[in-house]
């Protein structure tokens, strides 16, 4: 820990110190996290997991408690494409019943009534989820039970500040899927001004459940996102995930897939587009503890001006996971000669019949591309603009549902216009 | 229509093109054939502007000075390029490419942009004509394409976007003898007053099907003789080496 890092760590254990009373839930599961948190502090790029990723500006900032939420937060609504349909709605990590549409086919509770802390999150190890734990104060609590299929659920964060005074908040989503059970979730962020958004969120995909996550984060450009997400899947179960990373200063998505059943299958797909300053850092573990489960990782990078991205892709294959057939693919388009991208593949595998293939291609646009479609009459501004949507559209591809996928179009499409302004 | 004058084209240092001197009058096609290696292809690819040589001489083209324009240019000007080699490009879907090109030089010429509609009649038209499959428009640009497909869409390409002016590099290669025939009658469905070619080739066999007003054999970067369509059957029947070697 650092001088920076410990004036940020000791803020938020004051933040802990003055809540705690008031903090909903088992209070030794808090502490617990508090300690743990203490001893490690806000990582530093010291830290083998956070080497490419500073949190330098978070531990200097001051962040406040949000205030009591009023009616703001209902304008910002207007930012994100929001579809027909059930929604939940966190206005600076609060529940907004105001402003959510409540699912008939889905079990919701708000973590404030009802504080489940889950199964699967690992303050001892996470940092980021160590402070989740301590200061958490709302989230969703979602189940769809046995053999249910849920349709489409919608899961919106919307942060805001006060001038001069950054908020921090720490969501804590749980979403436990029974046998057979079927949910696509939609999960968008968006706010305005500085603030930290801290979410943590545990994935229970149980016996043939098929649960597709769908993530835009657009958060505000000053705003920085680190969330932390576990997922467990069953016998012949799967998690389908795609998030799609436009907003943020310093972001960071993490993912952490268990393959705990035989015949499961996980998908982490994702797309970070970046501009200005931004820094996007993508990370996952995916770790094959059964046998005969397929992951499978395209995570896609479209870098501009001084923008930095980093892909971290971990598979763990453990002893006795034969037949595991694992893929990882990280592509990076630079589009600028300041822009950078760190991509750092790693496999363990401790089992010997296994399948696991992992690539990284970095690289401009390709001047036979460009050529031949200048060839044709296509000015060149308007040919690489063609160019980099066509690496995306293969990113998109990977989004079955159509409506989403309509959602995340429009939202690429609306990140390239403000580039091109 | 087109005017080529001591054209010299290098790479890193290299010579390749050693002094053309060409003249294609408006409405005639002429073929350029020659061995491998003879500077056929840098000819197409220093005419329809690719930045990689370093290029002396004079080419006009319509009465514009080819040299300065950019590729994107010289295309709504009127050039078109059939690549020996299309491009693959994943990710863009055939019927956009097109439209997006036809509509960028419509643009150019202050013409009314197509819209999807009305861009899909005309290429259904036109791919019917070419006896292609009705999802050649729904696929990504060549991406999956056979070597014939990708010469047939080449083809296609040059029908929608209708140029003064169509330089062929090797359009015949990889392909069989019906492909031949039908990449031969989309070129010659557009043979008329305004319509000029020159026809790169290194067998005889495509001048069967699309016969020319002029050959020029090329060796070594330079045009080693010329003449009437006769040439082509000359140089089927004795070989590039012996022809060069009569020429020198």
């Amino acid at each position: 820990m650092n001088a920076a890092s410990q004036t940020g760590t000791n803020a938020f254990l004051a933040r802990f110190e003055g809540l705690r009373e008031r903090l909903p839930g088992n209070r030794a599961i808090r502490e617990g996290a508090a300690a743990a948190f203490r001893a490690s502090g806000l990582p530093t790029i010291r830290d083998e997991a956070w080497k490419y990723t500073s949190l330098r500006s978070i531990a200097e900032a001051s962040f406040h408690e949000p205030l009591t939420a009023l009616a703001s937060g209902s304008d910002l609504l207007g930012r994100l494409p929001v579809l027909d349909g059930p929604r939940l709605v966190f206005v600076d990590g609060r529940f907004r019943d105001d402003l959510s549409v409540l699912p008939a086919a889905v079990a919701v509770e708000n973590f404030a009534a009802n504080p489940d802390f889950g199964a699967l999150a690992r303050p001892d190890r996470e940092p980021l989820v160590a402070l989740n734990t301590m200061l958490v104060e709302d989230g969703a609590v979602i189940a769809v039970a046995e053999g249910t299929d849920a349709g489409l659920l919608q899961l919106i964060s919307l942060g805001t500040d006060a001038p001069g005074r950054p908020v921090a908040f720490h969501p804590r989503h749980t979403v436990a899927l029974g046998k057979g059970a079927r949910l696509t979730l939609l999960e968008m962020s968006a706010g305005e001004g500085t603030y930290l958004h801290n979410p943590v969120a545990e994935m229970q995909v149980g016996e043939d459940a098929v649960l597709t996550h769908l993530r835009l984060q657009d958060e505000s450009p000053s705003a920085y996102h680190l969330s932390t997400l576990y997922a467990q899947i069953a016998y012949r179960g799967t998690y389908d995930s795609f998030a799609l990373i436009l907003g943020g200063r310093v972001t960071r998505t993490e993912v952490h897939a268990r393959l705990s059943g035989e015949h499961g299958a996980t998908h982490l797909n994702g797309a970070q587009l970046l501009c200005g300053v931004q820094h996007a850092d993508f990370t996952t573990v995916v770790s094959h503890d059964a046998p005969c489960c397929a992951s499978r990782q395209t995570v896609k990078n479209v870098l501009s001006g001084q923008s930095r991205g980093v892909f971290q892709g971990k598979i763990e294959v453990a002893r006795g996971a034969q037949k595991t057939d694992g893929y990882q693919m990280n592509q990076a388009l630079l589009l600028s000669p300041d822009a950078e991208i760190d991509s750092k593949p790693q496999l363990e595998i401790y089992a010997d019949d296994v399948k696991c293939s992992h690539g990284a291609t970095v690289g401009e646009l390709d001047p036979n591309q460009l050529f031949y479609l200048r060839s044709r009459g296509v000015p060149e501004a308007e040919a690489r603009a063609l160019l980099v949507r066509a690496f995306l559209t293969e990113a998109l591809d990977a989004v079955g549902d159509e409506e989403v996928r309509g959602v995340l179009d429009d939202a690429v499409e609306g990140w390239w216009e403000k580039q091109a302004a | 229509m087109l005017e080529i004058r001591g054209l010299t084209a290098a790479i890193e240092d290299k010579p390749i093109l050693k002094g053309i001197d060409l003249t294609v009058p408006q409405g005639e096609v002429h073929a350029i054939m020659g061995p491998n290696g003879s500077g056929k292809s840098t000819l197409s690819y220093v005419l329809s502007g690719r930045e990689d040589y370093e290029v002396e001489g004079s080419v006009t083209f319509d009465g514009l000075d080819l040299l300065s324009m950019e590729p994107e240019d010289r295309a709504s000007a009127g050039l078109f390029l059939a690549f020996q080699y299309p491009v693959e490009l994943p990710g863009v879907g055939n019927a956009n490419f097109m439209r997006t090109a036809l509509n960028a030089i419509r643009r150019k010429r202050g013409e009314p942009e197509l819209d999807a509609v009305q861009f899909l009649k005309l290429a259904r038209a036109e791919t019917k004509r070419l006896s292609m499959p009705d999802d050649f428009l729904k696929r990504n640009v060549n991406v999956g394409f056979s070597g014939g497909e990708k010469k047939r869409n080449e083809v296609l390409q040059m029908a929608i976007l209708r140029p003064k002016l169509a330089i062929l590099d090797e359009t015949d290669s990889g392909l069989d003898i019906d492909a031949l025939r039908i990449v031969a009658e989309g070129v010659n469905a557009l043979r008329g007053p305004d319509f000029t070619a020159v026809v790169i080739t290194h067998y005889q066999r495509l001048l069967d099907h699309i016969v020319p007003d002029r050959v020029h054999v090329m060796a070594d970067g330079r045009f080693v003789r010329s003449g009437g369509p006769e040439l082509a059957h000359e140089l089927e029947a004795k070989g590039y080496a012996r022809l060069t070697a009569e020429a020198a």
